[in-house]
């Protein structure tokens, strides 16, 4: 990343890290509260504990089931690779690069997340 | 053929099992489209197993025994005259007519006619109370005429007549045998072997005459009288004559086709007889002067007559008259001289007086080859002796360890290597060793798919064993590594993650990952794993440690739907339900506005909730008194039952409240996959309790339980597990079962490809569970005791636990609902929106 995309992202506080499920997913909706983003979007929140990344945070929605489903997936590791397995037709998406390992032409949108203490931020493109 | 070909007529007369199979065979084939097929049928249906046609008194009804269906016959374009006996045959004007008086011509005539049984002419035996055994009507008059007798007869000591012995047990009678010979079942047994046998049938209850020649029959009083030679005589209600068959050859006869001396249409290897146009097949047809009275032969005729038809070579060559049974339950075992008539023929004999064995081999005088074998009370070296003899192999250095018990490590078994390609395994369906190999080289890498492609071991099942053998020998030969792995994470099956778990008392997913596997786990071991956990100590899904290991539908209690909203299934155990929780379901369907559907448990499914709903939803309901039905779970669903004896006029027993007990008793216990179950009142079967896991029929004595029944993608027929039960040993019996299954069953089998996998099958498991061979039935019923007795509604307890309610938050920090979410009204009931209805939805209007 170089400095022109710093500019352009902003962390915004989504939710508590209580609100989080060890080894399991939760959703969130990250508002209108930024400039650009014109509607709501569900944002699928994985933790992971005791691993180097602890936190993902993927799109919600399931293009292939077309339901907003992803944060209710099983975390399923798969050839070494974190995955959240959908839960209506099963598809693995990669925690890290939202790459759908059956049909890697599908992707979900993928977001930088982290901890601010006990706050969970996420960053999204104000563009 | 050029054109428009003109079509064969091929006219069939017989539909019985031999019938039916050879209609099957050439239905399976395209050759079939070159023949207009014309069935004659004397009897009122179509071809049903006669072979199991004593289970007509042990619950299994005409439709369960039946194997040709109109419907089917029609599929494949056969025409079939029911009740219509073919009357006449016209060999100079190829033509044929029927009892109803039809006439048609043919171009090649199939004579299945079977035979008939042989009726002593004793005076007498014309009484009214006097019957035969060999059709479901037969077995009518039989039960009929049984209703108020106390002692019926056999007069038969063979095969079939103690088939009908124990038919006659089984009606409550007092059964009494009357065999001529010195000796039961003189053809396929020795004196020895008849002797330990007769002494195990005394034991069980039936009586028997052998020596016994009957004079008279006659009615004394309302009862009859059989006078026999010596001055003896026997009172009873209803004699039973099964005196052996006769090949039904009326027709030929009349027909001038050549008859052997003793009767049967003499047919050559082809299987024509004396008239080239016309076949004869199964028990009528008479080949190298003998009569082949078993199915496999009369199937392998049936093949022989297809291929001829079809231009092929094929023929018919006589066929082992091996067999392996159980009768009474005594399994009894026969192969090839079993009398050691041949020439220079010695014996070797074990007898266990103690515990009712009787094994004799028959070698040739060198003692190299086996020429027949007699087993009385224990047939499992059946198999090995069989092969053996039908492929002539040579016996080991001392041939007698082969019947003797085996002591630790000294079993000379027979590897299915040293069998040669030839070799049959399944003589059901004539299923050599070769096309086995062929199967597995063709790609079928295990044995359901080497059964599913060659159709070897689906017929009787008595050759599974032999046939897993050469199955693992083939694999191995190829160098395929049968890799039994749960997954990438658990280098163990699930029955040894189970026992891993239980033995170690491991609790948590992450503590048997630690110990015993790698990684992170996946959707298959962490769902696997959750449930083993559950079954062995039962905690709730819910509690931390388990979270994250559920598929959605276990992790929130509820049903996904394609559009991420949930249905809802509270349970109705027995389908029983008051007007007022009906009236609760109704109200809270109205006013969340939920879509609801009779599920063919006898429940109600609501759809349509949201995620953030279930708990006010399940609150509601658990206030009415409702419990969580665990549609979402890999676990017990719906005990379905009858009305049963306290409404329905032929009920026998109260099947709700039976129901009720079992459903109430096994809520809650989490399996390998889901698991269904059925209580029927009566033979009628109104619950269909034979399409499920558990199945209970009522019986005027108690119950009869069937297990690994299966409907749906892959029907099963469940299997008659048990006879008369009374309340307490049924519960007991299903205890151990579901257990027992809980314990050894693949992640996600069902009962029914779980039995079809068990090494030794139904027998085996029968041994486990009824006569407890493992020692492990206290153990099992314990363990359920403790499922039992902790159980909870993970509802109740969910709603009462404010941490495990934040799971049910759509969005952990919003409290508005997924506006992706979107329903249309259809047949005044919410169903989820189409693609194209939410973008006209969303359109501004």
């Amino acid at each position: 990343m170089n400095q022109v995309a710093i500019t352009r992202t902003q962390w915004l506080p989504i939710c508590q890290r209580s609100d989080l499920v060890a080894d399991s997913g939760v959703c969130a909706l990250v508002g209108d509260a930024f400039a650009g983003s014109a509607e709501k979007k569900s944002v699928a929140l994985f933790f992971i504990p005791g691993q180097e990344t602890q936190l993902y945070a993927v799109d919600n929605w399931d293009p292939l089931a077309q339901a907003g489903v992803i944060a209710r997936g099983l975390v399923a590791e798969l050839d070494g690779e974190l995955t959240v397995s959908s839960p209506l037709y099963k598809h693995h998406f990669r925690l890290s690069d939202g790459v759908c390992v059956e049909d890697e032409s599908i992707r979900l949108d993928v977001y930088p997340v982290a901890f601010d203490g006990e706050t969970v931020c996420i960053a999204v493109d104000k563009s | 053929m050029t054109e428009a070909s003109v079509k064969q007529k091929l006219v069939v007369i017989g539909n019985g099992m031999v019938g039916h199979h050879f209609l099957e065979q050439l239905a399976a084939r395209p050759e079939r489209e070159a023949f207009e097929v014309i069935v004659f049928c004397a009897e009122p249906r179509p071809a049903y197993d006669r072979v199991h046609l004593s289970e007509y008194f042990g619950g299994r009804s005409a439709d369960d025994l039946a194997m040709g269906k109109i419907e089917q016959y029609r599929q494949w374009g056969f025409e079939i005259q029911l009740n219509d006996a073919a009357v006449e045959i016209d060999r100079d004007n190829r033509t044929v007519t029927s009892a109803s008086g039809i006439v048609t011509d043919y171009d090649r005539l199939i004579l299945a006619t079977g035979s008939y049984p042989f009726v002593p002419p004793i005076p007498g035996h014309q009484h009214e109370k006097c019957f035969v055994y060999r059709t479901i009507e037969d077995l009518d008059a039989i039960r009929a005429a049984a209703s108020g007798a106390r002692s019926g007869v056999v007069v038969g000591g063979g095969l079939l007549g103690l088939e009908a012995a124990n038919a006659l047990k089984a009606l409550g009678l007092e059964a009494h045998v009357v065999e001529f010979a010195p000796g039961l079942m003189s053809v396929q047994l020795d004196a020895g072997g008849s002797e330990l046998l007769q002494n195990k049938i005394q034991d069980l209850g039936v009586t028997v005459h052998t020596s016994t020649a009957t004079e008279l029959i006659e009615e004394v009083d309302g009862r009859l009288r059989m006078c026999f030679k010596g001055e003896r005589e026997l009172l009873t209600d209803l004699i039973v004559f099964s005196a052996g068959i006769r090949p039904e050859d009326k027709l030929a006869r009349t027909a001038g086709l050549a008859i052997g001396e003793r009767g049967g249409i003499v047919i050559d290897e082809s299987c024509r007889t004396s008239d080239a146009n016309i076949f004869a097949i199964g028990e009528c047809a008479l080949y190298d002067n003998r009569i082949f009275g078993l199915v496999a032969p009369g199937y392998t005729m049936a093949r022989t007559a297809v291929a001829q038809l079809c231009g092929e070579s094929s023929s018919f060559t006589g066929a082992d008259m091996s067999t392996k049974l159980k009768l009474l339950g005594v399994q009894v075992g026969s192969i090839g001289d079993a009398h050691g008539r041949a020439e220079g023929a010695a014996a070797i004999t074990f007898v266990d007086e103690q515990s009712g064995v009787y094994k004799r081999m028959i070698t040739d005088a060198d003692g190299k080859k086996l020429l027949g074998a007699v087993l009385v009370g224990d047939t499992g070296d059946y198999d090995q002796l069989l092969q053996y003899h039908l492929n002539d192999i040579d016996l080991p250095e001392h041939p007698e360890q082969l019947i003797l018990p085996t002591a630790e490590g000294a079993a000379p078994a027979l590897g299915a290597g040293a069998l040669p390609a030839t070799a049959t395994i399944c003589s059901c369906h004539n299923v050599s060793k070769g096309q086995i190999v062929d199967a597995v080289a063709g790609g079928c890498c295990s044995l359901a798919e080497v059964k599913d492609s060659t159709k070897a071991s689906t017929g009787c099942g008595g050759c599974a064993a032999l046939l897993k053998n050469v199955v693992d020998e083939e694999l191995a030969a190829l160098g395929v590594e049968v890799n039994n792995h749960l997954c990438a994470h658990f280098p163990f099956t699930r029955q040894e993650l189970f026992h891993i778990a239980q033995v170690e008392e491991i609790t948590t997913f992450g503590e048997l990952l630690e110990k015993h596997g790698s990684g992170r786990g996946c959707e298959i071991c962490k769902p696997t794993v959750a449930s083993i956990l559950a079954s062995l100590w039962n905690e709730h899904i819910h509690k931390k440690p388990h979270v994250g290991l559920q598929d959605t539908n276990d992790t929130f209690m509820a049903n996904m739907q394609k559009n991420g909203s949930y249905s809802v299934v509270p349970r109705v155990p027995g389908g029983e339900i008051t007007p007022d929780r009906l009236i609760v379901l109704g109200q809270v369907a109205k006013k969340y506005n939920l879509y609801t559907k009779i599920t063919g448990g006898q429940r109600v499914d609501l759809f349509g909730a949201r995620l953030e709903q279930l708990p006010e939803i399940w609150r509601e309901l658990i206030d009415a008194g409702f419990e969580t039905g665990h549609a979402y779970g890999k676990s017990l669903r719906t005990v379905k039952s009858c009305v049963g004896s306290t409404w329905c006029r032929f009920g026998v027993q109260d099947s709700v409240a039976m129901a009720l007990a079992i459903e109430n008793r096994y809520k809650g216990l989490r399996s390998p996959h889901k698991i269904k179950m059925a209580v029927s009142g009566c033979t009628r079967e109104c619950a269909e309790a034979q399409s499920k896991d558990v199945g209970v029929i009522a019986t005027e004595k108690g119950w009869n339980l069937f297990v690994c029944g299966n409907g749906g993608m892959r029907p099963r027929h469940a299997d008659l597990f048990a006879t008369d039960i009374d309340d307490e040993t049924l519960i007991k019996y299903i205890d151990r079962f579901l257990m027992f299954y809980v314990r050894t069953a693949d992640k996600l089998q069902r009962t029914s490809v779980w039995l079809e996998n068990l090494d030794g099958g139904l027998d085996y498991l029968r041994e486990v569970i009824i006569d407890d061979k493992l020692g492990i039935g206290a153990e099992l019923e314990a363990q359920m005791a403790n499922v039992v007795g902790t159980y909870q509604c993970e509802w109740k307890t969910a709603i009462n636990d404010p941490e495990m309610l934040k799971r049910f938050r759509q969005f952990v920090n919003s409290d508005e609902a997924d506006e992706k979410i979107v329903f249309v009204e259809e047949r005044s009931q919410p169903r989820p929106a189409r693609q194209e209805e939410i973008v006209r939805i969303a359109e501004p209007a």
